[in-house]
């Protein structure tokens, strides 16, 4: 599929039905699917304006693609583009889950459905295991990269610390080494 | 305090420190909810794990299922509008700025600082949810481990490898 040309601009039902397509089509992640939508299929975003959008949205709190969501909505229609999108990004995904809440809570004690969801669970985890390991892959081996990332997963999977403190103490740290990096790599080119 | 405040505030503290989405607050997520209030238990957590990741959308509404599970669809909704609203207004507010920052070493610093961090936090959640399989024995591990493998060497449809993880575990095998 090409994905020159100008990017389209959409209107606010399109809006709408572009991030309920996506949210219906989420399965085990969003955002692959988010991409695709927005640069291939509807042509809204460029893939160099993407990388930007998913960098910022990657250091917002929050969900990844709702803030995704929110963002394109706003640059399109301010902010009811973004009432817009988010909207259709969750429409799907909320009616899913609060039926399968009903369901797990009328049918979850059976013996079928808690040995089902034993397996599921088991996979889910590798699902999780399998994404951030890739992600790892995709950081590269600076040895700041592997302190930060073992620091982070050892305070909290095996420390058990909460998150807030952990971010607190690693996060000012990690991006002020990361700063000096980019000094003396500035400095090396000079 | 009514259950309801307390899934407001804790998931509207949790929304804006989820840096590097969801997946990141999950252990959060799991202190607070089974640890601190004692809303589910272990095995509950990894099971409500397991539908949202079997359902479409984002992971995050993994907070509308034990909102649910608390407070009934009030809680739902409510557990889903405060993980959702405090960080997608953030994100419209940041927006507005970002683009003043584009190719600053300052911007570049704070990507390079987080990323790694938000890496650990996703394998922290993967160690956790596996850990935390009901009544997890060696075969719960050994479907963890295949099926990390799976997805991280082939391009396998995830729905697939959790529909044949569930067989496994309705066969009695898990």
């Amino acid at each position: 599929m090409s994905t020159t040309g100008p990017p389209i601009r959409p209107t606010l039902g399109e809006l709408y039905r572009g991030f309920l397509a996506t949210g219906a089509r989420g399965f085990g992640g969003t955002l692959p699917w988010a991409r695709r939508m927005l640069i291939e299929e509807r042509r809204w975003l460029t893939e160099r304006e993407f990388i930007d959008l998913f960098s910022l949205c990657n250091f917002l709190p929050g969900p990844n693609v709702s803030s995704m969501s929110v963002i394109v909505g706003a640059r399109f229609h301010g902010p009811l583009g973004s009432v817009a999108a988010l909207g259709g990004l969750l429409t799907v995904p909320l009616l899913t889950i609060l039926t399968l809440a009903v369901l797990y809570q009328r049918f979850g004690h059976l013996p079928g459905v808690d040995a089902a969801l034993r397996g599921v669970g088991a996979a889910a985890g590798g699902l999780v295991l399998a994404t951030g390991l890739r992600m790892a892959r995709a950081l590269g081996r600076a040895p700041r990269v592997l302190v930060f990332l073992v620091a982070a997963f050892v305070a909290v999977a095996v420390l058990r610390l909460p998150l807030v403190p952990v971010l607190l103490g690693l996060a000012p740290l990690s991006v002020f080494v990361a700063w000096l990096e980019s000094l003396a790599a500035w400095h090396t080119r000079s | 305090m009514s259950p309801l405040v307390t899934i407001a505030w804790r998931f509207a503290v949790l929304s804006l420190i989820a840096v590097g989405g969801v997946t990141s607050i999950l252990p959060e997520v799991h202190r607070v909810t089974v640890d601190v209030h004692h809303w589910l238990t272990d095995a509950e957590f990894t099971q409500m794990f397991a539908i949202a990741q079997a359902s479409p959308g984002p992971n995050m509404l993994i907070v509308a299922l034990i909102g649910f599970h608390v407070a009934g669809f009030p809680g739902a909704l409510v557990a889903a509008g405060a993980i959702c609203l405090p960080s997608c207004t953030l994100a419209f507010l940041v927006e507005r700025v970002w683009q003043r920052f584009r190719g600053t070493p300052f911007r570049r610093a704070f990507e390079a600082g987080l990323a790694p961090i938000s890496v650990g936090l996703m394998i922290a959640t993967g160690w956790l949810v596996a850990r935390g399989a009901p009544g997890a024995g060696w075969s719960a591990y050994a479907i963890t481990g295949a099926a990390t493998v799976l997805m991280l060497f082939t391009r396998v449809n995830p729905l697939l490898v959790f529909a044949g993880a569930g067989v496994l575990g309705l066969l009695g095998l898990v």
